[in-house]
């Protein structure tokens, strides 16, 4: 049994220590926001925040989690950081597909919240390792410095 | 009154048919496009349902039933921007659901007898489908209202939601009438809006599926979870047309939650409870492959034996004029090959498809591209007529050409697993990255070989196009339409309709039927390879005649207004001509570069603007683009498409390549075959031709131009013209 606290709720989950907490979070706590992409830690679908920090949660075992807080993109509107950032994305339609936006907004929450005010260069730096086929980078950028200006 | 068109009223009509008017029992208006939903019985509000695409409520909510798949390209926002402008409906209690599978209703009007999306058709085809059922929608609440108020109809004014005459002072919501309109017959004459009164068409019309993409709720097939599900994991062959010889499953089923292993034509299947278990039993599978049959040639190897057959000549896909006569009489010739890569799609949600098999019929949850191609392919494996096949449209994790498989190909090996354990189970078939990457289904390899003669006063007069690469259609249900004597037109689409005025012409392609590797479309299809080799060779022939690049091609275009339309615009917005580019750091060499093509009848020009280092490397810094794509139904959308579609295309242009080595693929995952980031994403302007033309695509038509622009700003920082993608920055170190 391993003992995980995910978005404020503690959770006793009978799986493999080696699982990785993608697959726990997506299939055994049935929060499916967190996205597969590639599993290798390349596309940054699978961001959540462990402790706070961006944690590729695909090659993230579940072990090595275990009683850290964990944070997904369901309960990322519980803090004010996380509001802003949703509601730019609104705002400014970054959307397309919407498969990585879980991710890149998981990253962008991070990067807010150590740098209240990120330049391009920041934002390029805390996100190039968030990947988006439909390429909603224009946006990203935008909704990023548009959700800093909301927190100012 | 709008007059209707024959054959449109008759397809209109014929969509409409067979629906119930009236109340819809709750059960069977429970919306189905809900994983785990189906056949629990939802109880909503009753409501009005005038035709197949709209639902009103009793709780005034408007839905828009969607024929087409949303995979990014905003396409749920667009067909219920047009159905709730002439609706006359409150945008903010307007929702869209994915429709069913079902081409008597839901066909591709461009498509003949087909439901399904591509080819940037969904907002064309739906222009005046769309604005019909939204239109009887309104007639219907304004003759609900009359009736009910005892006012005449004409003088009913219906706006944001609201229904009212203003000599009574009477006055409803959609869903106070919702019941009483259920019970009219429904309209056959309708009056369509005047374009000047859009009130969402052309305007700010927010995208309807953002709330549920930014906080984890959208519904992807990688979500779906059924009772007793099971999830697949597949061991595929490592080159294509090998087959399972044997295998050993022992150590598989060793692996906690491993419940079963079996063969299916596809490879090895292994079925556990969850995703994680499922990969780890495949990986521990032993799978002895019999490659007797398999292809075992390398990209290379194809390359030169494409470059062998473009020697000879192909069939004659277009030919005006006298080319061969021209080339005898030139007093120069310019000439360059070009080679393009296999390329994978690579979309975020990698392929994946659930099917459960239920007592009379199958169920589908897929981000589904071909509703009726894979209903017929799931019939014809389970022996069901495709009317029992029933599908769950779902939010596609992008596609990019890769779900509209024509093949059905990752849909068939969900149910060949489902066939395989009997149906005792529901199953979600999971591609990891490594899978999706290696199966196939690529953008073809082409090569290209292209000629352009210059008479003794430097006209330009010849210009001949040779394209050899493989069929996308061939041996599917589109080779009937899109096979014209021997010339697949996916092929050599934007060649062989090359707008510029020369007099003497002659494109011809090779069709190699040997190549067994899968290909399919792959965004903007044919003009992924044709814009670029002929606009950059255009480029390398202003060069020779001394030409200022935008100057020859409006020379060349001046019977083709549209072209010229945006390549003006593009240029005038870029200071082409007239700001020069600042320059770089010591070092550093910069250039600008345009390009303008058609696709799917819109048209794109982009200048491009790139700094080149020392040592090869490109930065692709600005890119202006012009489009005119008919009516612009949601502006902001159409600039969003446009901007990713740069992304998309620098991603080819800089990285993106597939190749094979003795017939194994070499990439797997995004290190091997990276997408652009966000550091490489140059600033993009997109600006729109006003246009009252019917609206035409944007899903693809951003793509083209993207790099040849590229590749002319490269050559004119540089003096080199790259004729080969991805971009070699080795060529270009100072």
């Amino acid at each position: 049994m391993i003992k995980l606290d995910v978005n404020g709720k503690q959770h006793q989950l009978d799986v493999a220590p080696d699982t990785p907490l993608l697959w726990a979070l997506r299939d055994t706590l049935h929060l499916t926001g967190t996205k597969y992409g590639c599993g290798q830690a390349l596309c940054g679908a699978c961001t959540v925040q462990v402790d706070g920090a961006p944690t590729r949660s695909c090659v993230t075992p579940v072990s090595a989690v275990a009683g850290r807080k964990i944070t997904t993109i369901e309960a990322v509107n519980t803090d004010r950081v996380g509001k802003a950032v949703q509601d730019a994305w609104r705002k400014l339609d970054v959307v397309q597909c919407g498969y990585c936006q879980s991710g890149q907004i998981m990253s962008a929450v991070s990067l807010l919240r150590q740098n209240r005010r990120p330049s391009d260069d920041d934002i390029d730096n805390a996100m190039s390792g968030n990947l988006c086929r439909c390429a909603t980078y224009v946006r990203i950028r935008a909704a990023i410095h548009e959700a800093a200006k909301t927190l100012a | 009154m709008n007059t209707i068109e024959n054959l449109s009223r008759r397809r209109f009509l014929q969509g409409s048919a067979g629906l119930t008017l009236g109340f819809c029992l709750p059960a069977l208006a429970a919306p189905v496009a809900g994983p785990g939903k189906a056949g629990e019985g939802v109880v909503g509000p009753i409501h009005f349902e005038p035709n197949a695409f709209l639902r009103i409520g009793t709780d005034n909510t408007v839905t828009v039933l969607s024929k087409h798949l949303e995979m990014g390209q905003g396409t749920y926002t667009g067909l219920a921007t047009i159905l709730a402008d002439e609706l006359d409906a409150d945008w903010n209690t307007v929702r869209v659901e994915g429709a069913p599978a079902d081409a008597k209703r839901y066909n591709n009007l461009f498509w003949g007898p087909a439901q399904g999306t591509g080819g940037s058709t969904a907002m064309a085809n739906s222009w005046e489908q769309m604005r019909r059922a939204g239109a009887a929608g309104r007639a219907m609440l304004v003759s609900a209202a009359a009736i009910k108020w005892k006012v005449p109809a004409a003088e009913i004014t219906v706006r944001d939601g609201v229904v009212s005459h203003a000599q009574s002072k009477h006055r409803a919501r959609f869903g106070e009438l919702a019941v009483d309109a259920a019970t009219l017959p429904v309209p056959t004459e309708l009056k369509l809006k005047d374009p000047k009164d859009f009130r969402l068409i052309g305007k700010q019309a927010k995208r309807k599926d953002s709330a549920d993409k930014i906080n984890g709720q959208a519904r992807f097939t990688q979500d779906v979870q059924l009772p007793g599900m099971l999830v697949a994991v597949v061991a595929h062959p490592p080159r294509f047309g090998a087959t399972v010889k044997s295998f050993d499953a022992r150590r598989a089923k060793a692996v906690k939650g491993v419940v079963d292993v079996v063969q299916i034509p596809q490879g090895v299947a292994v079925l556990a409870s969850d995703t994680w278990s499922a990969k780890k039993g495949r990986d521990a599978l032993s799978v002895n492959w019999d490659e007797s049959q398999a292809f075992t040639l390398g990209s290379e190897e194809i390359f030169a034996r494409y470059r062998e057959l473009a020697k000879t000549p192909g069939l004659v896909a277009h030919q005006h004029g006298d080319a061969d006569q021209a080339f005898g009489k030139a007093a120069r010739v310019v000439r360059a090959s070009y080679d393009f890569p296999y390329l994978a799609h690579a979309a975020m949600e990698p392929m994946n498809c659930v099917i459960r098999l239920g007592g009379d019929g199958c169920e589908v949850w897929n981000g589904e591209q071909m509703q009726t191609g894979d209903q017929y392919a799931l019939a014809g494996l389970f022996g069901l007529k495709p009317e029992q096949v029933t599908i769950h449209m779902l939010y596609a994790g992008g596609s990019f050409g890769r779900r509209a498989s024509s093949h059905s190909d990752y849909v068939l090996e969900a149910a060949q697993i489902v066939k395989a354990i009997n149906g005792r189970a529901p199953v979600k078939l999971v591609w990891m990255r490594e899978d999706d990457m290696r199966a196939g289904y690529y953008r073809p390899l082409f090569h290209h070989a292209l000629e352009a003669a210059l008479d003794d006063k430097g006209r330009l007069t010849g210009w001949r196009h040779r394209l050899v690469g493989q069929s996308i259609v061939a041996g599917t249900a589109f080779e009937k339409n899109l096979v014209k004597d021997g010339i697949d037109q996916v092929s050599v689409e934007g060649a062989a309709n090359l707008p510029y005025a020369i007099p003497n012409m002659k494109v011809d392609l090779h069709t190699p039927k040997d190549i067994p590797v899968p290909v399919l479309w792959w965004r903007s299809v044919g003009s992924s390879h044709t814009a670029y080799s002929t606009e950059t060779f255009l480029d390398q022939v202003a060069e020779a005649m001394g030409k200022d690049p935008v100057a020859l091609r409006l020379e060349l275009l001046a019977t083709h207004p549209r072209h010229a339309g945006v390549l003006k615009l593009a240029a005038e917005k870029a200071g082409w001509g007239s700001t020069p580019l600042k320059p770089g750091k010591p070092g550093e060499r910069r250039g600008r570069g345009v390009a303008v093509h058609e696709s799917f009848n819109s048209y794109v020009a982009q200048v491009a603007e790139v700094t080149v280092a020392k040592d090869g490397s490109i930065k692709v810094d600005r890119i202006v683009c012009a489009v005119d794509c008919g009516i612009a139904i949601n502006p902001d959308n159409v600039r969003a498409q446009v901007q990713g579609a740069i992304g998309f295309a620098l991603s080819a242009a800089l990285h993106g390549e597939i190749t094979l080595k003795e017939g194994r693929v070499e990439q797997g995952n995004f290190d091997g075959y990276p997408p652009l980031r966000i550091h490489e994403m140059p600033v993009v302007e997109v600006h729109i031709v006003p246009s009252a033309a019917a609206p035409s695509g944007i899903g693809e038509p951003g793509v083209p131009p993207a790099a040849p622009a590229v590749a002319n700003a490269i050559a004119a920082a540089t003096g080199k013209h790259l004729t080969r993608m991805p971009f070699n920055t080795a060529e270009l170190a100072a």
